[in-house]
């Protein structure tokens, strides 16, 4: 018989050029590796200075996503970059490119998007590979059941080089939800949930597997959003193992396998989910019938509560320095400890990200503010996650729900997320968002944010204060 | 990478958790092409008003501590983004070491790659530290890498870990990238068994 392993451990093992010793990491083959314009300038600075070429162009993948505009294309199709080093940085990325012989999704493109939304279109993330990117959400690729992780800079240069990196066998932790979840609460909730109960170290070392009856019967793009949030518990990978709903979303995908390439694929994927009697080094339990929608009141994703309850107070913190990181946490927000957030009032409404950008996210808002209007004072933005996300978009009209409710309709990038391109919280003003962190200035200097899921961010800008979606929702 | 064995430096304390690599260096920075002017950059929001002035309170803007060298600060250092932009900021201001009871795991990966070493030490030690520098912003420890020890000043050793190959590769001065590139007959072993599984040309 042989020894039960868990998915991550079957990625690991047939990745592996050489194992892992006392004396070095393993070394580790890259299937795909995706860039971007921010991460990866100095990598080719590297190469050039050894003169050594990109091993392998064909599987590597380029987009510009963080520093691009959002703002809508002039009337020949050109989008402004309006900022000097923004502009240098993307057409270094293009030269980059060129010169390594790496294909580009460039501004402008028919393809272009964030990073992590175009893997997946593109019918490039598949089960059992290892993907990685000059980011940390990375992690989204492993709803797909593909061992998938951000790398630095130095990183970069290395897969661009040799398609490997060296890396030490991380530990795995499960993350198992049983039950459903209720009407109103979403995947988005399901991991700030997570994160909350873990902490933002939580994860440290670890890689997720994420388990259980509710992660089941989640879409592929609700896999992503937890996947993608992996990070914020401190896992540098989160996998989801792939089954029916993971085929069907990958078939007929532009770069996908077919034919008999295809019936190959599927019988490999289907031999990946952790076998019976695997084990790992720690597992966590949620029940999703207990959870309800969530929102963070701080300055990390660790920071969540439902709703509807209340900001914690000093006196609840087990320890000193968790007292100190609350008060903190509050100035910087202007929160009070005890308050309920329900009511509080915003300014802001990002609806975006590698989170909450895809399709199903932009169908879900627009289902629950059709006809309604965003408050007056508040700023929604809607900004798809690609442009194949904003072309089906307004295939099916809805940019003018959007617009008719008084929110903008933008293109598509990383956009408020983390604020690189214009697209920012002024200072001192509330943003619920759709994205990942709601670090201290993450959305600009001085910006406060709201982390919650697209239908609790639409409730929201209807009603100019937090709001609960579960009471819109009929 | 230039090799690094035993040194000496002035300490400075930023007992904050949790702190996360957009406060190690803001995205606002990340447009740069090259590695080098980021050590303005490191802690830029803490460390600057809006108009470029420093902000008097945050202890990186205090007289007595512009030559520390070592950060010592809260739990769960670096937490956050994949930007290596963090680490060429801190070494940017002049760090070689940050001292924490535990970091982000790629955070720790970069610096690791730039010669800045995330060492990792008990919270009692961590206190004992915030509190040396309280009483003495001064005080200045010794990190013993081929021993894989912090020295305080009483003389007092207290052991940290350090996986051997990141040890090995900073006390011998040893570039990861020659590394794997010597690597190359097993790559090509492994990619003539194993057909590309995408392509995307
Ligand atoms: S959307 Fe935000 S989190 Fe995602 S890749 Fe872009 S900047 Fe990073």
């Amino acid at each position: 018989m042989p020894i039960p392993r868990t998915l991550f451990e079957k990625i690991w093992d047939s990745h592996t050029v050489r194992p892992q010793t006392e004396a070095t990491p393993a070394v580790l083959y890259i299937d795909l590796h995706l860039i971007h314009e921010v991460t990866s300038p100095q990598a080719f600075t590297e190469l050039r200075a050894r003169g050594i070429a990109a091993r392998r162009p064909s599987q590597t993948l380029a987009t510009m996503d963080h520093s691009t505009p959002t703002t809508p294309r002039n009337n020949l199709g050109v989008i402004p970059v309006i900022d000097a080093q923004g502009a240098a940085q993307l057409a270094q990325l293009e030269q980059n490119c060129q010169d390594f012989g790496i294909p580009l999704f460039k501004l402008g493109s028919e393809n272009q998007g964030i990073v992590h939304v175009i893997g997946p279109e593109q019918g490039l993330t598949q089960p059992g590979m290892t993907i990685v990117c000059g980011d940390s959400h990375t992690s989204t690729h492993g709803a797909f059941g593909a061992l998938a992780f951000g790398i630095g800079t130095s990183e970069v240069a290395h897969v661009l080089a040799t398609q490997c990196l060296l890396q030490s066998k991380p530990k795995t932790m499960e993350i198992r939800v049983d039950g459903q979840l209720g009407r109103g609460v979403t995947a988005k909730d399901i991991i700030l949930a997570i994160i909350a109960k873990i902490g933002v170290g939580g994860g440290t070392g670890y890689v997720f597997e994420y388990t259980g009856e509710a992660i089941r019967a989640l879409s592929m793009e609700q896999r992503m959003t937890i996947c993608n949030m992996s990070i914020e518990g401190g896992a540098r990978a989160g996998l989801i193992a792939p089954d029916e709903t993971t085929i069907a979303y990958i078939k007929g995908r532009p770069r996908a396998p077919q034919g008999q390439a295809w019936d190959e694929a599927v019988a490999y994927w289907q031999s990946l989910p952790s076998d019976h009697g695997a084990t790992y080094d720690a597992t966590v339990v949620l029940n999703a019938n207990e959870l309800r929608p969530m929102i963070t009141y701080g300055t990390n994703p660790g920071m969540g509560i439902p709703i509807d309850g209340r900001v914690p107070t000093v006196a609840q913190m087990p320890d000193a320095s968790q007292r100190l990181g609350l008060e903190k946490s509050l100035k910087y927000m202007g929160l009070e400890q005890g308050q309920p957030l329900l009511g509080q009032k915003i300014n802001m409404v990002f609806v975006g990200s590698c989170t909450n950008s895809r399709i199903s996210d932009l169908r879900e808002a627009a289902a629950l503010i059709k006809g309604q209007q965003v408050a007056p004072g508040v700023r929604m933005m809607v900004v798809p996650g690609s442009q194949q996300v904003k072309r089906q978009a307004e295939a099916e009209g809805l940019h003018e729900i959007f617009r008719a409710a008084g929110a903008e309709w933008r293109e598509a990038g990383c956009s408020a997320c983390l604020a690189m391109n214009g697209d920012m919280v002024p200072s001192g003003e509330y943003c619920v968002s759709t994205s990942n962190r709601n670090f201290e200035g993450r959305q600009g200097p001085g910006s406060r944010t709201f982390l919650a899921s697209p239908i609790t961010a639409v409730a929201s800008a209807i009603n100019g204060v937090v709001a609960d979606p579960r009471e819109m929702l009929n | 990478m230039h090799p690094i064995t035993t040194f000496s430096a002035q300490i400075v304390a930023l007992p904050v958790e949790n702190i996360d690599t957009d406060q190690i260096v803001p995205a606002r920075y990340l447009k740069t092409t090259n590695k080098v002017g980021l050590g303005d950059a490191a802690f830029a929001d803490w460390r600057w008003n809006s108009d470029g002035t420093p902000k008097p309170d945050f202890v990186l803007n205090r007289p007595d501590v512009q030559n520390a060298q070592i950060l010592v600060a809260g739990n769960n250092f670096g937490c956050g983004s994949s930007r290596e932009h963090a680490p060429w900021a801190l070494t940017g201001a002049g760090f070689k070491a940050v001292i924490s009871t535990f970091f982000g795991d790629i955070f720790r990966s970069n610096a690791l790659k730039n010669g800045l070493l995330p060492i990792v030490v008990d919270e009692d030690t961590l206190y004992q530290l915030f509190s040396l520098f309280e009483e003495d912003p001064a005080t200045v420890v010794t990190i013993d890498l081929p021993n894989q020890q912090l020295v305080l000043p009483g003389g007092q050793r207290v052991g940290f870990p350090l996986d051997p190959f990141a040890k090995h590769c900073l006390i011998n001065g040893v570039d990861q990238m020659g590394f794997l590139l010597h690597e190359d007959s097993m790559i090509a072993a492994y990619e003539a068994r194993h057909p590309a599984r995408v392509q995307t040309v």
